[in-house]
């Protein structure tokens, strides 16, 4: 095995056999980096809270030598609470990282386009109208998503995709899912609207393992399945055409991949609510940090992974435990970035 | 001998039907231009060759069997595509643009061997822009960035190479800098080259075999030496015009006829002087 | 920018330039047609009087009116259905002529105060004087909702950019805005459940809760907005030509954006503050109205002043009617009317920078 290096930014990795992987080592460092960053958070996450723990604390009872108290505020309490954080931010990072391509138009995110205003209308449905429990309101939210995904699709694709267009269509739904959200509510009890306000801000309070198992087991086949699509992705980026003429098979890949990306938001909106501007920001932030085209999958999950449980943690230290959910901490936070990054652009020209 | 024709096709988008039972076959190891009017039908014919475009009858035919019945990889190892439009990333570079050409020959165990590194420094060099390689798209000029596609499209080491008004929104000596780069590419590596132009006398300079359509039929093909006669301008553009030798090479040269014969030439911007100049405004640089 | 141009911009030249072109006969067509919308107004007006949970018969409307007795149906008519309507007129009146004066500033089909953010403008301030300055009463709304309407509007405009502005990058940042002031909204909602129980309603947009009270209150400011609207119809048809088409016919164009910006902040504010956030009116109206007088705004703003609150005031009623003995609200069927509309107006025109 040896490196041979092509120019400074990419290296590629090549084995006897004629195997070869190609890489940029700041991409891959910075990958490595923000994954050490979730991870540090989420130790960190796990020692908040009104019984604090130490870093070395934590770090015992998760290896087994905790004490009894510390094994089930740890396990039974916050570890299910850490694993929805970071399961939810890889979910929304990559599911906004490939709309953002597909769309070729970092506004083309799920949160700009209505997809969390579609989860909303479907727990709020279960909420205000049922009354149902937990389980129902998640699937009432996988509902709701599923079906205005394929609403924006349907109105927004008309021979080939057009990023604007997509992005209006999304932001003229969320207007109207918003409306029906505003209707639901007045139509609630107090209780009800309560609720359901809690669960429109998005939070990772008191999640357990009944929210961590299906949520582990849909990123489990989607993660590795949008992964695997990532070089069709990239491809697809400089046009259908170019991507067409070098053999990605466009329609295949943008269907599979943003199928995989409503199914992930959906699934991550059920388990903690829509939290707003993970899905826009990480991947923009990810290509800033690694400094490289194209969707950058791997980076983007990663760094929406860092920064959901990053923003619980500053939530629970800056306003005390449970007091102010981590959603609208990022949806302040989001929507000042794009307001930052509409700035921006405008100076750069772009949009 | 032809590895790619189109076999009696029709031609529609969204019901609007451009051409009907339009047959035309690439010469092997030619430089195939296709000309004629606007809205004739020739940018929808190559797009019907490079498989963008699924005809509504008839079939493309590649290699002796139907274009659409290959993988889309396969095709993309065979025959590349120089699109009007492509989108470069945001932050892409040079290299980088030109290595993503590789696409349809690397595989996910199978990123980048030597054999594609190389690839891209020759595709870089025989376009010219290897100095730049670690400079970003945004930043280049249109000419330069065109040569950058066209690297792409070379990368992909296809026999056969599709271009799409490569020539247009470039400046006269742009346009010709690609055009010189296209007559290489087809005569030191053999290339079959089919391309799309607008401009007539670059057409009949540069093509081995000139194909001109109007209204959705092919009115005449064969070299342009031969076929390129005011008549068929005039039938084909509906353009009174005179066709006398390239001073430069030979080829047919079309000078359109003039508003008023001799004296009556209004010579509007006072650079040129000559009426003579005046009335021949598309024909090559004389260098 | 897009590339089948709304006719406020393809057709502008020949009626803002030289209006002594128009034929005849289309100014009557055109003075005809207002006549007629104004008698839809008044139908329109009369079935709001007379419809709801408690239908009233239009002769007893007629009675309550102007023979008030002090029977229970006059009672409804004097003390519910009036006020609703007369604030359904101003609100309506307001947005329309907003949306309209918007889309002229801004050179934008796609611009409506709903979608760029100026009702959550309004709506944040709202919340903040209910939940932090104890503010309940409707006196109290109006100046925080001038207040966001106006931060916003200043805000987005800055954003959207006066030069190279598109209506994309204008709707984004809009939409950036809303989502902000959303989150900042819903804190605070969270941390104070009376403030919640009080805004859920007012967040939807209803004329449910009018009364006279209200509609002595907002009246000054409407009423002054559309006076201002309509004089700005001159410079904001030059305007439609380009900025320096329009500096080259002697328009003034600082003080036009600024005073087009005011009268937004008024229309807006006042409309919002009174019935909440309602959508998609100040978008529809201008598109309905121009396809019938063409893009001269001499026109299209007292159309627009007449229609939108047919709108208005026909959503409310079709609210009250649709799920009867309850109603919906009126901001809910305006948006399930105009996100369709709006959909419609993307699908239908090719975005050259798509």
């Amino acid at each position: 095995m040896n490196t041979t290096d092509s120019r400074p930014a990419v290296r590629a990795l090549r084995t006897r056999g004629g195997l070869s992987i190609r890489f940029a080592p700041r991409a891959v460092l910075v990958a490595a980096l923000l994954l050490a960053a979730a991870l540090a958070a989420s130790v960190a996450l796990i020692g908040t809270g009104d019984y604090p723990m130490t870093f070395a604390d934590v770090l015992r009872t998760l290896t087994g030598g905790g004490t009894e108290a510390q094994e089930f505020i740890v396990h039974d309490l916050r570890l299910p609470r850490v694993l929805v954080g970071l399961l939810v931010g890889t979910a929304l990072g990559l599911a906004g990282a490939v709309f953002q391509s597909v769309s070729r138009n970092p506004l083309g995110s799920p949160d700009v386009i209505g997809l969390g205003q579609g989860s909303s209308v479907g727990a709020l449905t279960v909420i205000v109208l049922f009354h149902g429990d937990p389980a129902a309101v998640a699937a009432g939210a996988v509902a709701g998503g599923l079906l205005s995904g394929a609403a924006i699709y349907a109105l927004a694709w008309q021979r080939g995709v057009h990023g604007y267009r997509f992005v209006l269509v999304g932001i003229a739904m969320s207007a109207v899912l918003v409306a029906v959200i505003g209707y639901l509510l007045t139509k609630a009890n107090l209780t009800d609207a309560a609720r359901a306000t809690v669960w429109m801000v998005g939070s990772l309070n008191g999640r357990d393992w009944s929210q961590v198992w299906p949520l582990l087991g849909v990123c489990a086949v989607l993660v590795p399945a949008v992964l695997g699509h990532g070089r069709s992705l990239r491809m697809l980026e400089m046009g259908d055409d170019s991507a067409y003429a070098l053999g990605v098979p466009v329609e295949r890949t943008r269907l599979v991949t943003t199928g995989a990306a409503v199914l992930l938001t959906a699934v991550a909106t059920a388990a903690a609510g829509p939290i707003s501007f993970v899905a826009l920001a990480a991947p923009q932030l990810a290509r800033r940090l690694t400094r490289s085209p194209g969707p950058n999958l791997t980076a983007a999950a990663s760094t929406g992974a860092a920064l959901l449980v990053g923003a619980d943690w500053a939530a629970q230290r800056l306003f005390g435990a449970d007091q102010l959910p981590v959603g609208a901490l990022t949806g302040m936070l989001g929507g000042c970035y794009l307001l930052w990054l509409l700035h921006t652009e405008r100076r750069a020209g772009r949009v | 001998m032809s590895r790619l024709s189109a076999e009696s096709v029709t031609l529609a988008y969204d019901g609007r039907v451009i051409a009907e039972d339009l047959s035309v076959a690439v010469p092997d190891n030619s430089f195939t231009v296709i000309v004629g009017p606007n809205a004739c039908g020739k940018s929808t014919l190559l797009r019907a060759l490079s498989r963008m475009l699924k005809p509504r009858a008839g079939s493309v035919l590649l290699d002796g069997a139907a274009i659409g019945s290959y993988p889309a990889r396969k095709v993309a190892r065979t025959l590349g595509l120089l699109p009007q439009s492509s989108v470069a990333p945001d932050g892409i570079t040079v290299a980088d643009l030109v290595a993503r050409g590789r696409h349809p020959h690397q595989g996910l165990l199978r990123q980048w061997s030597p054999e594609d590194e190389r690839i891209v420094q020759e595709s870089m060099a025989a376009t010219g822009v290897a100095a730049l390689a670690d400079r970003y798209v945004d930043e280049l000029s249109g000419g330069q960035r065109q040569r950058v596609w066209i690297a792409m499209a070379l990368a992909q080491r296809t026999p056969l190479l599709l271009l799409d008004e490569p020539t247009t929104f470039l400046d006269i000596q742009h346009q010709i800098e690609i055009l010189d780069l296209c007559a290489e590419l087809h005569e030191n590596q053999g290339r079959t080259l089919v391309a799309v132009l607008h401009d007539l006398n670059h057409a009949a300079r540069y093509a081995t075999h000139l194909i001109a359509m109007r209204d959705g039929r092919v009115v005449a093909e064969g070299a342009p030496g031969d076929i390129v006669t005011a008549e068929l301008v005039e039938r084909v553009f509906g353009l009174r015009c005179q066709v006398i030798d390239d001073p430069q090479t030979g080829t047919p040269l079309v000078v359109p006829a003039a508003r008023r014969v001799s004296t009556g030439v209004r010579v509007s911007t006072g650079v040129t002087g000559s009426s003579a100049a005046a009335a021949r405004p598309a024909g090559p640089p004389s260098a | 920018m897009l590339v089948d141009t709304s006719p406020q911009t393809s057709n502008a030249p020949r009626t803002a330039a030289a209006p002594e072109a128009v034929p005849r006969g289309r100014g009557a067509r055109r003075l005809a047609g207002l006549v007629v919308s104004t008698g839809v107004l008044l139908l329109v007006v009369v079935a709001s009087l007379a419809v709801g949970a408690k239908q009233i018969p239009v002769d007893q409307v007629w009675h309550g009116l102007f023979h008030y007795t002090g029977a229970d149906a006059d009672v409804v008519v004097r003390d519910v259905r009036v006020p609703r309507t007369a604030l359904g007129l101003l609100v309506g009146a307001g947005l329309g002529l907003a949306g309209t004066v918007m889309q002229a500033l801004t050179r934008n089909p796609l611009a409506d105060p709903g979608l760029f953010g100026i009702n959550a403008g309004a709506a944040a301030a709202v919340v903040s004087g209910v939940s932090f300055l104890g503010v309940t009463s409707l006196t109290g709304y109006v100046w925080f909702a001038f207040l966001g309407a106006a931060a916003v509007s200043v805000v987005v405009y800055a954003l959207g950019g006066s030069r190279g502005a598109t209506p994309v990058r204008l709707a984004l940042a809009g939409t950036a805005v809303t989502a902000a002031l959303n989150g900042y909204v819903y804190a605070v909602q969270l941390m104070d459940t009376a403030a919640l129980d009080r805004m859920r309603f007012w967040t939807v947009g209803s004329l449910a809760s009018a009364n006279a009270t209200v509609v002595r209150q907002v009246a000054p400011f409407v009423v002054a907005g559309i006076v201002l609207a309509l004089l700005l119809a001159r410079p904001l048809n030059a305007m439609a030509l380009g900025d320096d088409q329009a500096r080259a016919l002697g328009t003034r164009l600082t003080a036009t954006r600024v005073l087009a910006l005011l009268t937004v902040t008024l229309l807006c504010g006042a409309a919002t503050a009174a019935c909440g956030p309602v959508v998609f009116v100040g978008l529809m109206v201008p598109h309905v109205v121009r396809s019938f007088t063409g893009p001269d705004l001499r026109w299209v703003l007292p159309y627009a002043a007449v229609l939108a609150p047919v709108l208005l005031l026909g959503s409310d009623i079709a609210g009250r009617i649709l799920t009867r003995p309850s109603e919906l609200q009126v901001g809910i069927v305006t948006a399930l009317i105009g996100g369709p509309v709006f959909i419609h107006l993307v699908r239908r025109r090719r975005m050259a920078q798509l």
